[in-house]
């Protein structure tokens, strides 16, 4: 299994574990992610204006380049996920968009959502199968009990993302039981951490954090799990001292796959 | 060579102010075969009619046209008018020069270029009129009702009471439907059991009315005054005819795994069972599903304990068939199910509850005997929240909810409110709505009673999420008034479901030929014309099949469904369409193209020896069934080889239509 892979400029930078372990993972799992050589940052934050093309374009450069070499694209950090993932589907459904994206890029063929998007969970989930990663665990998570953290971004919009139902998810839930720990449910694993008001609302990002956190502590989880950096920073950096710790999911995975101790 | 008379309506101004009539008339002057061409200001009124009859008399007229409104309106009238003087009611043609023509135009002298065009074109297609002749054909004396409901059960009273035989079919094991799992009913907060279990006891002792419960229809051929239905009676494992009622049998069965669908699955039952109390037939019924002696061979208690030898484990599936000459559609509908609003925390919280199990809570008769206790401790709960609209109009994400308003929640939800805060003062009950839709006689009057009478708190807003918290229900919402976020720590939460067609709706309607919209509603011959009428000739329509409505609606409309349904079984024979189709039967090759399309089964097939020039011996040919044929067309326009036309609508003639529009 061979798929063009998108990092982020997170992933370089803050959220190298999630990254490192990631490819790891992939390599033991036998899959090849392949970077593209001059992929640009997506910019973090879906642009919502319609007429404002510029911010879009390098989420297309990516998905054009996957488009020419017949990859599926991968991509870990759920921002860029949910920028790539609806970008491409403007540039399959809004018309204006695709053609002034297109005018503007002059590609070799124009660019018209061809590539598929899929985020490394899904990759495991549907290219993999859950089935066959449970066979290649070799150090069972069975004594922990994890809460799985989706946040927003990978959700929602739910047509859009079409990652799994934003109100009732369970693609991480089976991602644990895979690994053979026991998930834990509770009531704000699908809602927002607070997000980017750390930067100018820090109490409300810390409200937001501490509910997250409190409602996994309080359905008894010993470890969060998330695909998101900045999630990551928040339920770590705005919370009390001492509460449930918070991995990337790449990272438990590595655990389970018996390969963190390469790094 | 026909001899035809035109006459030109003026409609008052309708007409007459954006076409010069006079000129139309005129001009038809020069038309072929035209003898007599003129115009009035009411074609219509007794006066034009009288001078139609006069001109017909007095040129020998063999075809007429009128111009006038659309045929919709009078083609009727005019028809008459033709036939009294001595023409087929199908030499008359009708040139829409109304809704067509003058409505749409505001040019008098573009208006009148198209009337006159307009009429040529009835002219070219009356030259090619025959006279044709409708058949006839029997009537079979007796209804068949699907659906034990309250509208069934009206329907077949009201079709009864006029001294015609009916069938109710019932797929479940008893009459009843939906209203007889309702605890009080709006606006009068009468009891539901109360006001319905002496309409079931009328029909299972009515005379002329036939229950069949526990059976669905099989299949069914035949069309208006002449179905034949094969009905599928379910093994009950019960001998109704020996059956007591005595209810030893489901005290003493062993199996306590059932799920007791009256009570919603809010709790187990025995694998043998009466549904409740007041269950017509009041007779047993044993789950296959439960019972241990079906399922493994050993127990037979029941068989056992019965006193009147009614247990019989042999009983098999019986088919009944039978001729009607109506059917009534009363299939009813069913909450939609909750589990994919997990936003609500329905799956997650056994204290989270649709309205309808929120009904079987408050009963008397339900699984807490009728305390307000939440599912999951038996507690009493002190915060109670009802979120409405949960599936109703559901535009954004229509694959999980319903686009359409339920229009019975919002009713039912007052009503709810109002009897906790009857019952229990020390509950606090709030109420989150979109609209409050209460248009209804004595509706709104109860609504605002609830809001200034019993102090329910109605919240403007959706809730977006409902957590369990530990023993509490913690509900986000909005409160679109005040502009602010609004957080309650319930014990309850009852969610008013959208309601959808009953699922075997689909089914039938495929079954009967019955036209349904995309929510599965069965859709009605007009809208507001023939609202209890299928599009199907003898198929009627009575209570939420057709589409969400209230109790007092539905008995209205089960009604009118009757009297449709009398007034067709008081015939003797019916007048068919006489535009009908037909083959040509030195065309048709049996390729069974316009069988597909026909959308109301009216065609078959049939060997029939061919002797023609080209051809002699066996060969397969479509049959059109007059009486069933509805004139649509469709399979004229479908047949490869051109075997298949329209009398009245003949390809040739609207050929000539078109050639006189092109001219």
């Amino acid at each position: 299994m061979k798929y063009s892979y998108y990092p982020g400029c997170t992933l370089k930078t803050k959220a190298k574990d999630l990254d490192r372990y990631g490819r790891l993972c992939a390599e033991k799992l036998g899959i090849i992610l392949e970077e593209p050589d001059n992929w640009q940052c997506c910019g973090g934050v879906y642009p919502q204006g319609e007429d404002e093309i510029a911010t879009k374009l390098s989420s297309v450069r990516a998905l054009a380049d996957a488009k020419e070499k017949g990859q599926d694209l991968v991509t870990l950090c759920s921002a860029c996920h949910h920028v790539l993932k609806r970008v491409n589907h403007d540039m399959k459904q809004n018309e204006t968009i695709r053609l002034r994206a297109n005018n503007y890029l002059k590609l070799d063929s124009p660019y018209q959502g061809e590539t598929n998007v899929i985020h490394y969970l899904e990759m495991l989930r549907d290219k993999v199968g859950f089935d066959n990663l449970k066979k290649a665990v070799v150090n069972p998570q069975t004594d922990r009990k994890i809460a799985p953290y989706y946040g927003c971004l990978l959700l929602r919009p739910g047509k859009v993302m079409a990652f799994d139902d934003p109100e009732d998810p369970r693609i991480m839930e089976d991602f644990i039981r895979a690994i053979g720990a026991t998930p834990v449910k509770y009531s704000q694993r699908n809602e927002c951490c607070g997000g980017y008001l750390t930067l100018e609302n820090k109490k409300a990002a810390q409200k937001r954090a501490g509910a997250v956190v409190d409602s996994a502590e309080q359905a008894g989880a010993d470890l969060m799990i998330t695909a998101c950096p900045l999630c990551l920073y928040n339920l770590d950096a705005n919370v009390p001292e001492g509460s449930v710790p918070v991995q990337y999911f790449t990272e438990i995975l590595a655990e389970a796959l018996g390969v963190k101790e390469e790094v | 060579m026909q001899k035809i008379g035109v006459f030109v309506c003026w409609c008052g101004s309708n007409i007459a102010a954006t076409v010069d009539v006079k000129a139309v008339a005129e001009a038809l002057k020069s038309e072929a075969g035209v003898v007599f061409s003129t115009d009035y200001q009411y074609m219509c009124s007794e006066n034009g009619q009288a001078m139609i009859r006069q001109a017909i008399r007095e040129h020998g007229l063999t075809g007429i046209v009128v111009c006038s409104c659309s045929p919709r309106m009078h083609e009727a009238t005019f028809r008459k008018t033709a036939v009294s003087a001595g023409l087929n009611p199908y030499m008359v043609e009708i040139a829409n020069i109304r809704e067509q023509c003058s409505w749409i135009h505001k040019d008098m002298a573009e208006g009148t270029e198209k009337a006159i065009v307009l009429a040529r074109a009835a002219v070219a297609k009356l030259h090619k009129n025959a006279p044709l002749t409708a058949g006839t054909s029997p009537v079979t004396k007796r209804a068949l009702v699907i659906g034990g409901g309250i509208a069934g059960i009206q329907t077949a009273l009201d079709v009864a009471d006029a001294g015609f035989e009916v069938d109710i079919v019932e797929k479940a094991p008893t009459i009843g439907g939906r209203m007889a799992q309702l605890d009080k009913t709006f606006p009068t907060l009468d009891c539901s059991a109360c006001i319905l279990t002496p309409k079931m006891v009328e029909a299972a002792q009515h005379e002329k009315i036939n229950i069949i419960s526990y059976a669905e229809l099989d299949s069914l051929s035949g069309f208006v005054g002449n179905f034949t239905a094969t009905i599928r009676k379910k093994a009950r494992y019960i001998d109704e005819d020996k059956c007591t009622g005595c209810g030893v049998c489901t005290e003493k069965c062993p199996s306590r795994k059932g799920l007791d669908d009256f009570n919603m699955k809010l709790n187990k039952r025995g694998a043998v069972y009466i549904p409740f109390a007041q269950a017509i037939p009041n007779v047993a019924v044993i789950d296959p599903e439960q019972c241990l002696k079906l399922r493994t061979g050993k127990c037979g208690l029941c068989q056992k304990v019965c006193s009147a030898k009614a247990v019989n484990f042999e009983q098999k599936d019986e088919l009944i068939e039978r001729q009607y000459g109506a059917i009534v559609v009363a299939t009813g509908f069913k909450p939609i199910d909750a589990s994919a609003f997990n936003e609500y925390a329905y799956n997650d919280s056994p204290d989270v509850v649709t309205s309808l199990e929120f009904e079987r809570i408050m009963n008397a008769a339900g699984p807490t005997k009728g305390q307000l206790v939440r599912p999951s401790d038996r507690e009493h709960p002190h915060e109670i929240v009802f979120i409405q609209c949960v599936g109703s109009r559901c535009t954004e994400d229509a694959e999980k909810g319903k686009p359409y308003c339920s229009k019975i929640c919002c009713m039912y939800t007052a009503k709810h409110a109002m009897l906790v805060r009857e019952k229990y003062p020390d509950v606090n009950v709030h109420v989150f709505y979109i609209d409050a839709r209460t248009p209804g006689k004595n509706f709104d009057e109860f609504y605002r009673r609830a809001v200034e009478q019993y102090g329910v708190d109605y919240i403007k807003g959706m809730v977006g999420k409902v957590s369990v918290e530990g023993k509490k229900l913690h509900v986000q919402g909005s409160d679109l008034l005040n502009g602010e976020q609004v957080h309650i720590n319930a014990d309850m939460v009852v969610l008013a479901t959208a309601i959808e067609p009953d699922p075997t709706a689909r089914a039938l309607g495929t079954m009967l030929t019955a036209s349904m919209d995309t929510n599965d509603f069965f859709t009605e011959a007009h809208p507001k014309l023939r609202p209890v009428e299928s599009p199907t000739a003898g198929v009627f329509l009575s209570g939420v099949a057709q589409g969400p409505k209230d109790i007092p609606e539905t008995v209205a409309q089960a009604g009118a469904a009757a009297a449709k349904v009398i007034g067709l079984l008081c015939k003797n024979e019916l007048t068919c369409n006489a535009c009908v189709a037909h083959a040509n039967e030195a065309a048709c090759n049996g390729c069974s193209q316009c069988e597909r399309v026909c959308p109301y089964g009216a065609i078959s097939y049939e060997e029939r020896e061919i002797r023609s020039p080209e051809f002699r011996g066996v060969r397969r040919i479509a049959v059109v069934n007059e009486a069933v044929c509805q004139g649509c067309g469709a399979c004229t326009v479908t047949c490869p080889s051109a075997a298949m036309d329209l009398k009245g609508f003949t390809n040739s003639q609207i050929m000539s239509e078109v050639d006189a529009i092109c001219r």
